[in-house]
């Protein structure tokens, strides 16, 4: 009992620590947003428009490969008919301390959403049964077919390949 | 009656096709098929690997055991890391009833500073880790296994000396609140292996670091 009273106490110390800052760089404007969404949320808010094709990204600030993957899909996102989302799999207690600020840092104007579902065992199979759940992952889809890609891309053409072969598929 | 059922089976197959073109995502079944490495049942290697203290540590070292708890794991991965003090808990409470743990760090440290030996010895001493903490040094075992991620567990049960694969996959249901946690797949398929019962969820899936 004493030992969970004193981590409470802890954890309402850390927290009014955490708040300070906050407080301080009020003013500052928020222009990035970015929705936190669970698995379900996240589906309901994959766009289906027929023209377009849609480039799900899985990813972390703190994975590298992903990083390093990233600008190509930024690139991408140029491209009139098609649409990347960046899926972010960071930790949401990390959401206002790493990934706000690297969105900002780097200037993304593609779509970034937070997926806080830790019930990763029954919503990864669903994305693709052959997924294990190792980041970099892709997803393309439109509204007739989907491919999976558990990989990362190593250059921009790779990418635009796979998209182009993708849409030729059908 | 033909006509209803007619009917029904065109309401089924429209409502299909209906869900098909709004679903991004599948139904999905998770598939136990790994393309390379370990399926439940296979036979796993053994290894001889450098540890933190400098010894070599094989499985073969263990003569008592049942089997062994074998966790892929790393230093600079989240995912990883959220789970170091579940695996000192895990290593606590099965090391005496015959299934220790042995963790091994699969990345190559040239391609990430915080996943040098050096730093796998800092970590484990800051974190207590009651276990071996191995380098897959040139990265021979890992891909053996089949694992692709950290955290990656792999449970081996001794069977006429041989090491069985019994479960492959993640510590629980929750990585990011331990609190939370509504099924510890590992603690569970011990528990069957101790009580001398078949595994029942054998293969699980989560989120992690891709080696590198």
């Amino acid at each position: 009992m004493i030992k969970r009273i004193l981590v409470l106490i802890i954890i309402c110390c850390v927290a009014c620590v955490d708040e300070k800052p906050k407080e301080n760089s009020a003013t500052e404007e928020v222009a990035v947003k970015i929705p936190t969404y669970n698995f379900e949320e996240l589906e309901k808010n994959l766009p289906t428009d027929q023209e377009k094709t849609y480039v799900v990204n899985f990813w972390a600030t703190w994975c590298a490969p992903c990083v390093e993957e990233l600008p190509h899909f930024l690139e991408l996102n140029n491209k009139k008919d098609v649409e990347v989302i960046l899926v972010s799999l960071d930790m949401p207690k990390m959401k206002e301390t790493q990934l706000v600020p690297f969105v900002k840092k780097r200037n993304i104007k593609a779509k970034v959403v937070l997926l806080d579902d830790p019930r990763s065992n029954v919503w990864i199979p669903k994305v693709d049964e052959n997924w294990d759940g190792a980041i970099p992952a892709t997803l393309i889809y439109n509204t007739k077919n989907r491919k999976f890609y558990p990989r990362k891309f190593d250059t921009y053409q790779d990418l635009l390949d796979e998209v182009e072969n993708f849409k030729n598929e059908i | 009656m033909k006509t209803l059922k007619i009917l029904t089976i065109a309401a089924i197959i429209i409502a299909a096709s209906a869900f098909a073109v709004n679903n991004v995502f599948e139904e999905g079944e998770a598939s136990n098929s790994s393309e390379n490495g370990y399926e439940i049942g296979d036979v796993a290697t053994d290894f001889k690997l450098k540890n933190i203290d400098g010894k070599q540590v094989s499985m073969s070292d263990y003569s008592t055991t049942k089997g062994f708890i074998v966790v892929f794991t790393t230093n600079h991965c989240p995912y990883a890391k959220a789970y170091e003090n579940r695996i000192v808990a895990l290593d606590k409470k099965y090391k005496t009833k015959g299934y220790p743990v042995i963790a091994i760090n699969p990345n190559n440290p040239e391609k990430n500073e915080q996943d040098s030996f050096e730093n796998m010895q800092i970590r484990a001493k800051q974190k207590g880790f009651t276990f071996p903490y191995l380098l897959d040094e040139g990265q021979k075992i890992y891909p053996q296994y089949g694992a692709t991620k950290t955290p990656h567990v792999y449970i081996l049960q001794k069977e006429n000396k041989a090491l069985i694969v019994k479960y492959i996959g993640a510590i629980d249901d929750n990585y990011q609140d331990v609190n939370a946690v509504e099924e510890k797949f590992v603690e569970n398929a011990v528990d069957e292996l101790l009580a001398g019962k078949e595994v029942s969820v054998k293969t699980t899936k989560a989120i992690g670091c891709s080696i590198k």
